[in-house]
């Protein structure tokens, strides 16, 4: 069993906690991830490591709700237990030094890029990060990103906060102004789709980090398979990160639309049940 | 041996074979000539004892029975379920050469069930005096639960780490519900624990810990019985359209996952009403059965080659017939064709027809020039093969593996490391439950006289 130790609410549905797991703070690199189990119904959820304490013995994770797995998730406390937790899995990222490099996280997908963003920063690399969110009360872990980063650029889709725009249009005035060496995109699929497309032209570096289905994560089901440059690989096994100019998106965006049906139901049956719940305590 | 009956069985996930009576097994008991030289032993991988055993069922001392089979198998219910026996035990049974050999493997099931259901306490083992020296093993697969059991009853502590949340490798996430239940391999498992071995969930060797890891806190010696988990592809086009499945994902939502049971547990399936099943073994005939009792209104089995060459157990093939599942033999998937949504509609195949004999002495399927032809298909279970899994073997550069990535091993399972040890699927590619158990049981022997004479 897995003991949350500490919860954090960021903004209304996304979540942090800080979980003790000894075995897998000991090994956790940027770029890994966690699977874990809420109780013996549950599904294995795949969550990034947004951060680890070694000396405490803890992984932290930072989760949008988004349907039953991670509703359920929300709604756990401090000194909840998880059935499972296993990590850490998926490849760590690569090791860079005194390069010039930018970082774009979109939504929730700017907990998955701080910690890669922080061991830049700490390998001597200039970090030019550029975090956006559809609104401003979204917008996660800004303090945070400003301390990792040599330059931060702050988009919202609606202008209510830093630029007006996607953080894509940041991304390409940035790719004007400077010559990096490498570009890291994470968040939704759409967003990393567009981030490739922008870095393409100018023919830089660009890695992404897919949050392909999966099931078991250590590459025995093949679920989470995505195409790049044309072969087959395991998103949970051979990646998560990839180089975004040879991933196939379209066919990435097909497959996590696999249980749409099924998820909605799953969804509709959870809120109903903490509807009752929440009538019975009244 | 009696099933349950064939036209609710197909829609649900009891058991399908049911077990002995009393009176039933020891009939078939008494059919047993006890040889002398016993041609039968040859045939167990892992040496029950077998006369001497059936001899005690015929006296109706059914937990000394069990307890003789316990002496050398600690699955004995699960081996009693899934052995393929008439290739093993009763392929030799003198009884066997004029008439039909004795049903080893469904008395060795019940005496197992019958411990089970008549006494609560274990059978107490008295392990000897523990030496002081621990032993790892890697997976809990049937290959390392044996080796686990063994080595705990010469005396080592014994630590099982198991990557997946639960334990028992293929026979909790492979073998579906309706052929092992799966309270069956947790009693058994149980037992094993009962005898002190210790297994962790949730580690993955090779990321959560490592061998040299190991090593430094002090394990004598490591097992590795990581199986044959990485699901092969065919490489045609459209695999990777929705409604494409591997026999792995397929298997494991189900069986691991109980998707079975969605919503009322939280991993989702998705069963279109025609559903295609390629390949011929054993995992092919579980998925397409799997596929029926999830609703599927037909399911077919295509296969390359013919019904003789069918790598299944004849008696998982009749049962898949004997519930519906429709066969297309001599049939290859050439390409897997979707919507514009990027969903299964269909799969265009080739006919073949059987040359000559191929290295494996099976007849080489040969295509048939200009022979395709579309089915109309909504899911597609790609149950071809499984290859080794990587995953731990590429953070141990100085292991030896064959040209498939398989660990090379010495007919006791010593690998190109020293004190490390291996067997299973992940030796010899996929096999069956009890040459994996054998294979746990040599290496338990070999790491004890290893360190024995170090
Ligand atoms: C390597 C990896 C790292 C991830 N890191 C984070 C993270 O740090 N923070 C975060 O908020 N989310 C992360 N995700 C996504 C997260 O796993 C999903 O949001 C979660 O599983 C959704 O479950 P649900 O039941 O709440 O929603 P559902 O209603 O079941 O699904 C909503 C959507 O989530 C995706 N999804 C569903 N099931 C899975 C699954 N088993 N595996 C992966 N995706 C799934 C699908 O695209 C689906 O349409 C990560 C995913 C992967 C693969
Ligand atoms: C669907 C199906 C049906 C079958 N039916 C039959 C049958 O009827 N009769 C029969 O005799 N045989 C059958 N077989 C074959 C049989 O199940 C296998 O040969 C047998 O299970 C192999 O045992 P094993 O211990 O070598 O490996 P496995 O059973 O594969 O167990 C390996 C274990 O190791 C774990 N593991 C892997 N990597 C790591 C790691 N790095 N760290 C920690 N843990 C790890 C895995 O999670 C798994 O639990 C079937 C196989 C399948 C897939
Ligand atoms: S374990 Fe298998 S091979 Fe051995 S006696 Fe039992 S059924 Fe026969
Ligand atoms: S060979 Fe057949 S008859 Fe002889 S002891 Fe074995 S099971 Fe009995
Ligand atoms: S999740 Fe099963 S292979 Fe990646």
């Amino acid at each position: 069993m897995f003991k949350i130790l500490t919860k954090k609410i960021m903004v209304p549905s996304i979540k942090l906690f800080e979980i003790e797991a000894p075995l897998v703070a000991r090994k956790a690199l940027p770029g890994q991830f966690v699977i874990l189990r809420i109780d013996e119904h549950g599904e294995r959820i795949p969550l990034t490591i947004f951060d680890y304490d070694r000396a405490r013995g803890t992984v932290f994770i930072i989760f949008q709700e988004v349907g039953k797995s991670t509703m359920q998730l929300g709604a756990m406390e401090e000194g909840d237990l998880l059935l499972d937790l296993v990590g850490p899995l998926g490849l760590p990222m690569k090791e860079e030094r005194d390069k010039k490099i930018v970082c774009v996280g979109g939504g929730v997908g700017v907990a998955p890029v701080f910690l890669k963003a922080r061991s830049l920063y700490e390998n001597k690399n200039y970090v030019i990060s550029i975090i956006g969110a559809r609104t401003k009360n979204l917008l996660i872990l800004e303090e945070e990103m400003r301390q990792v980063s040599h330059e931060i650029y702050i988009t919202t889709d609606d202008g209510s906060y830093g630029r007006h725009g996607f953080v894509t249009e940041a991304l390409k005035e940035v790719l004007e102004k400077n010559r990096p060496d490498l570009v890291l995109a994470v968040g939704p699929v759409m967003m990393m789709r567009a981030c490739s497309e922008v870095t393409r032209p100018y023919g830089v570096e660009t890695l992404v980090s897919l949050n392909s289905i999966m099931v078991d994560g250590t590459g025995m089901c093949g679920c989470c398979r995505v195409m790049v440059d044309g072969k087959v690989r395991f998103t949970c096994s051979d990646g998560p990160v990839f180089d975004g100019h040879l991933v196939d998106f379209k066919e990435l965006m097909s497959r996590q639309n696999r249980f749409l049906e099924e998820e909605r139901i799953a969804s509709e049956r959870f809120i109903q049940m903490c509807r009752k719940i929440e009538r019975c305590d009244n | 041996m009696p099933t349950q009956d064939q036209e609710k069985r197909g829609r649900n996930f009891d058991e399908v074979a049911l077990g002995y009576t009393k009176e039933q097994a020891i009939e078939e008991a008494k059919r047993c000539l006890g040889c002398k030289k016993p041609e039968c032993i040859k045939g167990c991988p892992v040496e029950i004892e077998i006369p001497a055993f059936i001899e005690l069922v015929k006296e109706r001392d059914f937990l000394v029975a069990i307890r003789k089979v316990k002496e050398k198998n600690s699955l004995p219910a699960i081996c009693g379920r899934v052995c393929p026996q008439e290739t093993q035990c009763e392929e030799l049974c003198v009884l066997g050469r004029k008439d039909e050999p004795v049903a080893i493997g469904r008395l060795e099931r019940f005496v197992a069930d019958y411990e089970m259901e008549n006494s609560s306490q274990p059978i107490d083992y008295s392990p000897q005096s523990i030496n002081g020296k621990k032993i790892a093993v890697i997976g809990s697969g049937p290959a390392g639960l044996t080796a686990a059991a063994d080595l705990a009853k010469l005396g080592y502590g014994v630590v099982i780490f198991e990557g997946l949340h639960d334990t028992g490798g293929v026979l909790r996430y492979g073998i579906p519900e309706f052929r092992l239940p799966k309270w069956i391999v947790d009693r058994e498992v149980d037992y094993i624990r009962d005898l002190g071995v210790k297994i962790e969930v949730n580690v993955v060797v090779g990321r959560t810990l490592t061998i040299d890891e190991l090593f430094k806190d002090g394990y004598a010696a490591i097992f590795i019985g990581t199986g044959a988990g990485l699901p092969y592809f065919m490489g045609i086009p459209g695999e990777n359209l929705n409604g494409v499945y591997s026999a792995n994902e397929f298997l494991t939502r189900c069986n691991l996952m109980k998707a079975y049971l969605f919503p009322e547990y939280d991993t989702p399936i998705k069963i279109g009403k025609r559903v295609a099943v390629v390949g011929g073994g054993n995992v092919a005939m579980d998925s397409a059965r799997v596929a029926l009792r999830l609703g599927a209104e037909e399911v077919y089995i295509i296969y390359r080659r013919g019904h003789k060459e069918m790598p299944a157990r004849k008696e998982e093939i009749r049962h898949a017939e004997e519930e519906g599942i429709i066969f297309k033999i001599l049939t290859n998937p050439t390409k897997i064709i979707g919507d514009e949504k990027g969903w299964v509609r269909g799969v265009e195949c080739l006919r073949m027809e059987l040359g000559e004999p191929d290295e494996s002495g099976r007849r080489r399927p040969v295509a048939i020039l200009g022979s395709e032809f579309v089915m109309e298909i909504e899911t597609i279970i790609i149950a071809i093969g499984q290859g080794p899994n990587p995953l731990l073997l590429q953070t141990m550069p100085s292991l030896g593996l064959t040209q498939k990535g398989n660990i090379v091993a010495d007919p006791e399972g010593r690998t190109s490391m020293e004190r490390v040890y291996a067997g299973g699927d992940i030796v010899t590619g996929t096999a069956t439950v009890i040459s994996a158990m054998g294979a746990g049981k040599q290496a338990a022997r070999a790491i004890h006289k290893d360190i024995e004479a170090s």
